[in-house]
């Protein structure tokens, strides 16, 4: 953790994410699924975009690497990946962007392997069309792969039924850093899993990432487990960031309504026992205004004016 | 209660249990006809719920607990044991199936509000079938209809969602209808199995919250079944552990969690993110504590005069005061062979021989 902390702002930016808006058009009417989204992570960093269903963050994710299909469009903003910009690659820039530079752990990864191939080929297949490298070579390094993730290496000739869902998470890990990416988007990595699994995946992660370096876009509604892991993160509302700050900071002093709301939501496993309430069921921010700074790198969009977001309001609705 | 500002448990005021369940074990045959094995799902669980008391049964996926919410509610045969229900034997009154009885008394809800309400039917369909069918629509058309928003209101929702449709109702709204459900045969014991984990995180605790106000104003005893410590200890008044179809540790939820006595339930947990205390994570405690599940070597109560450790039998400890009714199974009574959960095949990989390490070029 302190080594990519003392590498955090010191470097440009690895992926920088400007007024991003993407839109799902419908023949009828049309949906701003991201709204106006800023945000950049350097060198090093780990960034967490908290959120629950439907708010934009994984639709964020798939911008970024360029994998959105019709009905959705990016309507405006820019995606800068260092310094190249991404919105303009070309299908065979793109090609070498994708797990070279940026790679990606999906949701409930684990289920994306392919049954009826090993899982040495599925690692082969990755070094022999994107590196070029011999078969031997290959699986070689797919040994040493699986290593890294403590998977002992004779599991190469396994199917993915025989392994636990832990260890195909881990798997799927270890293929997304094969090419050693500079950016690692990790989406619900651990959702599907066990919490016992699912915390010994996330050290990983982060021991991976001590080791080689990589930045990581984390993307979870585990408000916990972000703030554990992350070093910044933003908390996304509707489409749009409606606060963003060190990861500690949003745990200790959180400043929307939102977030307080999603911190509330989390009881606490130590301590008294107190009411918590949540977000009140049919409680809507609408109109969210642009971020302005609060204190030294904390940044929240203002929601006094507006009356339907007041906390007395959640409070009452809470009843 | 000097440690919360809420209440925590309504005492019971007649000693017999709401529900209990003795001996319960549940087998699932493998292989084909004439095979001869199967799956241990259950083994010798015994678990009581007192009156208006909420139970939390936690324990990570496969452990058995979904198969002893559906034994409890007659959707599975038990391979032994006996629920009593009000002190009555309800596998010996009503031996092939649930009566409607029965049903009166036991409701669920389920995990996934989605696949529960049938897309096709108002919600007002729902609640008017559930009274209709345990005759409790009050004679008259006005009662019913007096009855319906009742309900609808209970759970926190407004009287016009009656008319909605499933599909115009978020998750939460949803669960609240199969709550509302529930609710309306007026029910003794209700078992909600992960009534939260398909909901957005921020109206999961509304839910809990509701599931609370139904024990403390109606008195209904609950079965709360979950991965989720953190809420499990918000909600219940005890926790009871389940690991590999038997239970483990239970005990009065805060007592339970602040000291934790099985090395099971230590690593389940150390395992809750809790940003308190991040960078925790010990690789080597944890492989300590996977060791110490399968096959410790030593117990903690050792020279305990009143049970004699045994490997053999599931001995109980006794943990701390008597007053938060605490007890842990001796760590030394070895779990089933067969037994060996996610949390304990999350092992990393050993040092293997190296004619394995080999692979062939």
């Amino acid at each position: 953790m302190t080594v990519s902390q003392t590498s955090l702002g010191s470097h440009e930016p690895v992926l920088e994410v400007k007024d991003l808006t993407v839109k799902y058009i419908g023949d009828t009417r049309s949906t701003t699924a991201v709204d106006r989204v800023s945000f950049s992570i350097g060198a090093g960093e780990i960034f967490g975009l908290a959120g629950e269903s439907g708010c934009g963050k994984s639709t964020i994710a798939n911008s970024i690497m360029r994998l959105l299909k019709d009905p959705a469009k990016i309507a405006g903003g820019s995606i800068r990946f260092g310094g190249k910009d991404v919105l303009a690659m070309s299908t065979e820039e793109l090609r070498r962007f994708r797990w070279q530079d940026v790679a990606m752990v999906f949701q409930s990864a684990m289920n994306s392997l392919n049954p009826v191939l090993t899982i040495g080929e599925q690692i082969t297949d990755i070094y022999s069309t994107h590196a070029g490298y011999s078969r031997k070579e290959s699986l070689h390094r797919a040994g040493q792969l699986l290593e890294l993730v403590r998977i002992n290496p004779s599991r190469l000739k396994s199917y993915p039924h025989q392994l636990s869902g832990g260890m195909r998470q881990r798997a799927v890990i270890a293929m997304a850093v094969a090419l050693k990416p500079s950016l690692l988007i990790l989406d619900e990595p651990t959702t599907a899993l066990d919490v016992v699994v699912q915390q010994e995946i996330m050290a990983q992660i982060k021991e991976l990432q001590r080791e080689l370096g990589f930045s990581v876009l984390f993307i979870t509604h585990d408000m916990s487990l972000m703030v554990e892991l992350s070093h910044r993160m933003g908390v996304m509302y509707g489409g749009r960031i409606v606060e963003t700050a060190k990861a500690s900071e949003i745990h200790t002093n959180p400043q929307h309504p939102y977030t307080q709301a999603l911190m509330g939501a989390f009881p606490p496993l130590t301590g008294p026992r107190v009411p918590l309430t949540g977000l009140a069921e049919g409680v809507k921010f609408r109109n969210i205004l642009d971020l302005t700074e609060v204190f030294p790198g904390h940044f929240v969009a203002p929601s006094g004016d507006s009356p339907e977001i007041t906390p007395a309001v959640l409070e009452g609705a809470a009843q | 209660m000097s440690h919360s500002a809420m209440p925590t448990s309504t005492r019971p005021t007649d000693d017999t249990p709401a529900l209990e369940i003795r001996g319960l074990g549940k087998q699932f045959p493998l292989g084909g006809l004439f095979s001869r094995e199967s799956v241990r799902a259950l083994h010798g669980v015994d678990l009581s719920l007192g009156r208006g008391e909420i139970v939390a049964l936690v324990g990570e996926s496969g452990s058995g607990k979904s198969t002893l919410a559906r034994c409890v509610a007659r959707l599975e045969r038990p391979t032994t044991g006996e629920i009593l229900l009000d002190g009555v034997d309800v596998l010996k009154r009503d031996r092939f199936q649930a009566s409607r009885a029965f049903r009166a008394q036991v409701q669920m809800v389920f995990q996934d509000p989605f696949g529960s309400l049938n897309p096709a039917h108002r919600i007002e369909h729902f609640l008017r079938r559930s009274l209709t069918i345990h005759g409790k629509t009050g004679g008259s058309e006005k009662e019913t209809q007096r009855r319906l928003e009742e309900l609808i209101t209970t759970v926190g929702l407004q009287p016009d969602m009656l008319n909605s449709y499933p599909h115009e109702l978020s998750g939460g709204q949803r669960q609240r209808v199969a709550i509302a459900r529930a609710l309306a045969v007026e029910p003794e014991v209700i078992l909600a199995d992960e009534p939260t984990s398909m909901l957005d995180v921020s109206v999961r605790i509304g839910v809990l919250n509701l599931m609370r106000k139904l024990r403390d104003d109606k008195g209904i005893s609950m079965l709360y079944i979950t991965h989720d410590l953190a809420s499990a200890r918000y909600l219940a008044d005890r926790i009871a552990v389940m690991f590999a179809g038997e239970i483990v540790e239970q005990g009065e939820s805060l007592d339970l969690l602040a000291n934790p006595a099985h090395p099971y339930t230590q690593l389940l947990v150390s395992a809750v993110p809790d940003p308190a205390r991040a960078g925790s994570y010990d690789p080597v405690r944890r492989a300590e504590l996977r060791q110490a599940v399968m096959a410790s070597t030593s117990c903690a109560f050792e020279g305990d005069p009143n049970q004699a450790c045994s490997s053999e039998e599931s001995v109980r400890h006794q943990v701390g005061d008597p007053e938060n009714r605490h007890w842990v199974r001796c760590h030394l009574y070895r779990p089933w062979a067969g037994a060996g959960g996610h949390a304990l095949a999350g092992e990393p990989a050993l040092p293997a021989d190296d004619s394995e390490m080999k692979v062939s070029a």
